[in-house]
């Protein structure tokens, strides 16, 4: 990968395109259930009640990122706010079609989250604007889905360049209108891209979260432009190597590889070709169990959480001989974890399921999804089912004793004495509870279980 | 004439042997391998011949990523052979024609309809007695959610 990025001036310009899907998990329920287009619609995380996607609408009323439940419900009466529960196996198989239609417009495709795909263009002639739009439309009509689509020289260009596409489509005036929906940062002239910095905020850019952005904003650089005339070492050495290769990147010198990338705020994605194809069931087991402890490992560096995994292995498309086999499947956890072996768990369970012997594997990955700072969510005491790290007996003996402690209090001192955390804050005063079910207000899975798909009114 | 054992069994062709001849012009017999392929009046040895069996997959979905399966409920498309409770196949990649039976977006609902579309009039069709048709005006633009290409119906 260095090598190529050496030689980029040399051999012909690459240039990467961000594509992802608007609002992800409401489109994907949108998709099924035209009724929700145009509602305030949030999607609810299965363990805890914290608002993981909202839809314009859920946004303009006010409903922040990860917001629990309990602050929002009253927005249901006073507007019609919709909640539904998180449909991971859904949005998964959704997001696999997604991918697979998205990867038909460029030589080369990266998915590197659950809605967000990279493309790379070299020695693509033609209109790169007019392949975004027909992307955009293809995947609407196929899929049923609305996307962004961002094109610059490098990584953190193009995702920059999503983020302004959706602006100027959402927020009228933010950005000129001809940038709406598909918007190529490497076509814009010195002055304009200047212009364009200078309105934009460091936040947007990728990799730059709340605190490097508090501290570049106290060192007095508030905006991209004011960013990206400072001086490369003094940031390196101030903050980190990562950060100067944003800058490079944003000077439209490519010099980050998706290892070395930011994760993105909502998933973390491990995933690797084969150096020769795997054809066995350990062999692949081996892969993802490897996947997946990474993965865990920087959940736990970052000090977040993950409350679902989605994992895939797949043939080679480009060995047209090979028989194609490209399964893969979103796991929702009872809990939010960072531990390797619920993760580890999960994922090899579901390989077991889906492995089918005689293909030639060329490659697997697993991604943790909806994350969240380790420690903010409300912990349900899972006490009622088998947690998923049934590797030892102790989660269920701990389990076991707590159920206990808590009927012994519940008789000695009356019904609910002791509820579990989630229920007393969620319920706010005395009212009753709030957050009951973790399927309460999930839509069928119409793409995965024949006994849940779409019913068309004849 | 070939003698011998010999399988017909065909194999991709890097497993060949290189220059496997059979009944060569002399009339020399020729050592035969099972993978050999026979290259005498059987069919085209240019055919690849990996034989699988049929895959209802492959051979009814034409677009993968853009076909769903949804359920029939109700009894308005009974005259077009779809009775309540049949599975359809349902492409969002095929451009409706007229006359196709599709599902349509109609006041925020998925129904199923056949597709009228002639002379600048368009319409969403039921097929059966009392069923009234959907009309397609500026005001309600016509949404195909998607066509219809095969109905599935459980027999036992």
């Amino acid at each position: 990968m260095g090598r190529r990025y050496a030689h980029h001036q040399a051999y012909g310009v690459v240039v990467f395109a961000l594509v992802d899907a608007n609002n992800a998990y409401v489109s994907f329920e949108r998709c099924f259930r035209p009724e929700l287009r145009g509602r305030p619609i949030v999607v609810l995380s299965s363990n805890d009640g914290a608002c993981i996607a909202r839809s314009d609408e859920a946004k303009a009323l006010g409903v922040g990122m990860a917001q629990p439940w309990f602050e929002v419900r009253h927005l249901a009466r006073s507007a019609g706010l919709v909640a539904l529960s998180a449909n991971m196996e859904l949005y998964g198989e959704m997001s696999s079609r997604l991918m697979s239609v998205i990867s038909r417009f460029a030589p080369v495709a990266v998915p590197y989250s659950i809605d967000e795909c990279f493309l790379e263009f070299e020695g693509v002639s033609g209109d790169l604007v007019s392949i975004g739009r027909a992307l955009r439309e293809t995947v609407l009509r196929e899929i049923g889905v609305p996307t962004s689509v961002g094109f610059g020289p490098t990584k953190t260009l193009a995702k920059l360049a999503n983020h302004i596409a959706k602006s100027a489509a959402r927020k009228p005036g933010s950005y000129p209108t001809a940038l709406s929906h598909v918007c190529h940062l490497g076509l814009m002239s010195a002055t304009e891209l200047d212009g364009t910095f200078g309105a934009t905020d460091i936040g947007e850019v990728w990799g730059i979260g709340r605190r490097i952005s508090a501290r570049l904003q106290a060192g007095g650089v508030r905006t991209v432009r004011q960013f990206v005339r400072s001086d490369p070492a003094t940031i390196r050495r101030n903050y980190s190597v990562v950060l100067e290769k944003t800058l490079l990147e944003l000077r439209g010198i490519p010099c980050m590889t998706l290892d070395e990338a930011p994760a993105p705020r909502q998933q973390i994605m491990v995933s690797r070709s084969f150096g020769t194809a795997v054809t066995t069931l350990d062999g692949i087991i081996e892969a993802v169990s490897e996947f997946a402890s990474r993965g865990a490992e920087k959940l736990r560096q970052q000090g977040s959480v993950a409350d679902a995994v989605t994992l895939f292995f797949t043939t080679s498309p480009f060995r047209t001989k090979d028989a194609q086999h490209s399964p893969s499947v979103t796991i929702a956890l009872s809990q939010a974890t960072s531990d390797t072996r619920v993760i580890v768990g999960a994922s090899v369970a579901a390989v077991r399921r889906l492995y089918r012997p005689g293909y030639r594997y060329a490659k697997a990955g697993v991604m943790m999804v909806n994350l969240r700072p380790a420690g903010s969510e409300q912990v349900p005491l899972d006490l009622f089912s088998q947690t998923q790290s049934a590797s030892n007996g102790q989660d269920e003996v701990r389990g076991g004793r707590l159920m206990e402690a808590m009927d012994l209090l519940n008789q000695r001192f009356g019904r609910d004495a002791v509820r579990l955390g989630s229920q007393a804050v969620a319920s706010g005063a005395a009212s009753g509870h709030v957050w009951s079910g973790k399927q309460d207000r999930r839509s069928p899975r119409y793409t995965t279980r024949l006994d849940e798909i779409l019913r068309v009114r004849c | 004439m070939l003698c011998g054992a010999y399988t017909v069994r065909m194999s991709s062709p890097e497993s060949l042997p290189n220059g496997a001849q059979v009944g060569s012009a002399s009339g020399a017999s020729t050592r035969l391998s099972s993978r050999t392929r026979v290259a005498a009046g059987f069919g085209s040895p240019a055919e690849d011949a990996t034989v699988h069996r049929i895959d209802l997959n492959e051979a009814l979905i034409d677009h993968p990523d853009a076909t769903f399966i949804a359920r029939a409920d109700g009894d308005a498309m009974r005259g077009a052979g779809i009775d309540s409770g049949d599975v359809l196949l349902v492409d969002r990649a095929r451009t409706p024609m007229h006359g196709n039976l599709v599902l349509a977006v109609v006041h925020g609902e998925i129904i199923c309809r056949r597709l009228y579309s002639l002379n600048g009039q368009t319409r969403l069709d039921a097929a059966s007695i009392g069923a009234s048709s959907v009309q397609i005006t500026e005001e309600a633009p016509l949404e195909v959610w998607g066509v219809v290409t095969h109905i599935i119906k459980h027999t036992v």
